[in-house]
């Protein structure tokens, strides 16, 4: 292409139209891999949904598992994964937020910290089978606490800590120095910082991290089959020590069940389990925009 | 050299050493109370170092060391029985970039007053110190509001409010008005007139103008010599004999602009 203006005098070969044929080649190129990524998406949940919508009914959240699909439902595995989530929070949360503030606050810079540090983030990485297998031989048989709800939500906590503690630091450091300055030269102490400024100046921060963390611990499957989760349960999940069952796990029960009707159901309880894990990545981004401080 | 003024802080054979690195290097001199002290100087040179040993922040550097006395009214507050926190409640500071907490203008005047278990009525010590900070007027009827709503310069004096509410002898000031534009400066320069009244004040400023404008005293500071990366006080006097007549020649190279 011969250029427009007065100066071209053939040292330089811009080759415009090609240089922005390939542009548009490669913008058409992205265009084709997000589309193709989003419609196996809709496929899959339109498939899910297709299958599993009609026996979204209120049984299917009030019964017990059984022989007949009709008489089918997640009774115990919604009390399994709410009793499960709960314990987990409930353990990893201080412990996480305690470690999160301790490294970041209190420790003291040097070889053994940064040690510390980089084994959390490679324990995050863990494939979550081993933390099945730790819960087994920690849990399960070393603390006798046999494959109760409470040896359950003690491996998830194990295996959310390192996600924990890597938001919580995170949201920590975000918090500017120069607010921990402010506070220490009014006369507060150390821990009167962290109390009253940077804990709560970091809370949305380590909620969200928090919130994705449990959302996990739901999904997770292989670390409670490890430590034998049981996956028929016909009784109230009433205490800590009880046997239990969670969604993914019954959800696997069903579709390993050769009737057709059990595929459905195996569909419905997918349907539960994406609500329940698309509402709480919701809260999670609601609770970053609404409440995150814009310094 | 001030017979007519009460000695706020001595500084003796002041060093501060980061790890291997010489920052300060053997200052002395003696910060006269309820008068504006400038500290003025290169960059690099140490200013907000120095100033900072005044109230023990150099302490949150995990490596600084620091040696020699800072003496005020006599006690000195590097001696081992001295907590620093308890140095900081008497001994305020203002920093460079305002720095409010993102609580309301309320909480950020309370706050100190409230850690350090202050007794009276906090309504009133809140109106107190934002009218001493000249800035009571323009916030009284939002006081439930963000501190970080306010412009640069109401912020400013916000944090000088949220100083003067834990009751200090003195306020260190690292550079206050340097985020700010003239107009917000220039009532950070009023302000300070009045608040030399109650408290001794002592400015970190690389504006010149502003250390002849509004200090009493200045110390000058350099690289104590040629290659040395420590910082010192190379002369200390009046404001207007060192900006009209100072003995070092270093000094005076600086001050007219021939140098830095």
């Amino acid at each position: 292409m011969n250029g427009l203006f007065a100066n071209e005098d053939g040292r330089f070969a811009p080759r415009l139209s090609l240089r922005l044929r390939f542009g548009r080649l490669f913008q058409l190129l992205s265009l084709a891999a997000v589309t193709l990524g989003l419609i196996v998406l809709s496929v899959l949940i339109l498939d899910i949904i297709l299958n599993g919508y009609k026996w979204l009914r209120p049984e299917f959240f009030t019964e017990f598992p059984s022989r007949f699909p009709e008489k089918s439902g997640l009774r115990s595995a919604l009390q399994g994964s709410l009793w499960m989530i709960s314990l987990t929070a409930l353990m990893a949360f201080p412990i996480g937020v305690g470690a999160a503030i301790y490294l970041e606050e209190y420790a003291p810079d040097n070889g053994l910290t940064r040690f510390i540090e980089i084994n959390i983030a490679n324990l995050a990485g863990v494939p979550s089978i081993i933390y099945g297998l730790l819960g087994l031989g920690l849990f399960v048989r070393g603390l006798e606490l046999g494959r109760s709800v409470l040896a359950g939500s003690m491996t998830m906590a194990l295996l959310v800590l390192p996600i924990l503690i890597v938001s919580g630091r995170e949201a920590i450091r975000a918090v500017p120095q120069s607010v921990r300055q402010a506070s220490l030269a009014l006369g507060a102490t150390q821990w009167q910082t962290i109390q009253n400024h940077v804990l709560p100046y970091a809370m949305p921060g380590i909620l969200t991290g928090t919130i994705l963390a449990i959302s996990r611990a739901i999904g997770e499957t292989a670390p409670l089959i490890t430590i034998g989760a049981l996956t028929y349960i016909r009784f109230d999940l009433k205490g800590p020590l009880d046997l239990f069952t969670v969604l993914p796990i019954q959800i696997f029960n069903w579709v390993s069940l050769p009737k057709a009707e059990f595929q459905q159901l195996a569909a419905a309880g997918i349907i539960v389990l994406l609500g329940v894990l698309f509402s709480l990545n919701a809260l999670a981004i609601v609770l970053r925009n609404k409440l995150q401080i814009r310094w | 050299m001030f017979d007519k003024h009460e000695i706020a802080l001595s500084v003796k054979n002041l060093n501060v050493d980061y790890g291997d690195f010489r920052a300060l290097e053997n200052i002395s001199l003696e910060i006269p109370a309820r008068q504006i002290t400038a500290i003025i100087g290169p960059s690099g040179c140490g200013k907000s170092t120095f100033l900072r040993c005044f109230n023990r922040m150099n302490d949150l550097v995990p490596t600084a060391r620091v040696t020699g006395e800072v003496l005020f009214y006599g006690q000195n507050i590097y001696d081992s029985k001295v907590n620093p926190v308890e140095v900081r409640r008497h001994i305020g500071m203002v920093f460079q970039k305002p720095n409010p907490f993102p609580k309301s203008i309320y909480e950020n005047v309370a706050y100190g007053a409230r850690i350090n278990g202050y007794k009276g009525n906090m309504d009133e010590l809140v109106e107190r110190s934002l009218r001493a900070a000249a800035l009571w007027d323009e916030v009284k009827d939002d006081l439930k509001k963000s501190a970080l709503a306010l412009s640069g310069g109401q912020q400013q004096r916000l944090c000088i409010a949220r100083a003067i509410a834990v009751e200090p002898q003195v306020i260190l000031m690292d550079e206050p008005a340097s985020a700010l534009d003239p107009i917000a400066t220039l009532k950070i320069e009023e302000l300070m007139q009045e608040l030399k009244k109650d408290y001794t004040i002592v400015i970190v400023t690389h504006n010149m103008q502003q250390a002849a404008r509004v200090s009493d005293y200045t110390a000058m500071m350099m690289l104590s010599k040629e290659g040395s990366r420590a910082g010192t006080v190379i002369e200390f006097g009046p404001t207007p004999q060192i900006f009209t007549s100072p003995r070092d020649r270093r000094t005076e190279d600086y001050i007219t602009g021939r140098f830095g």
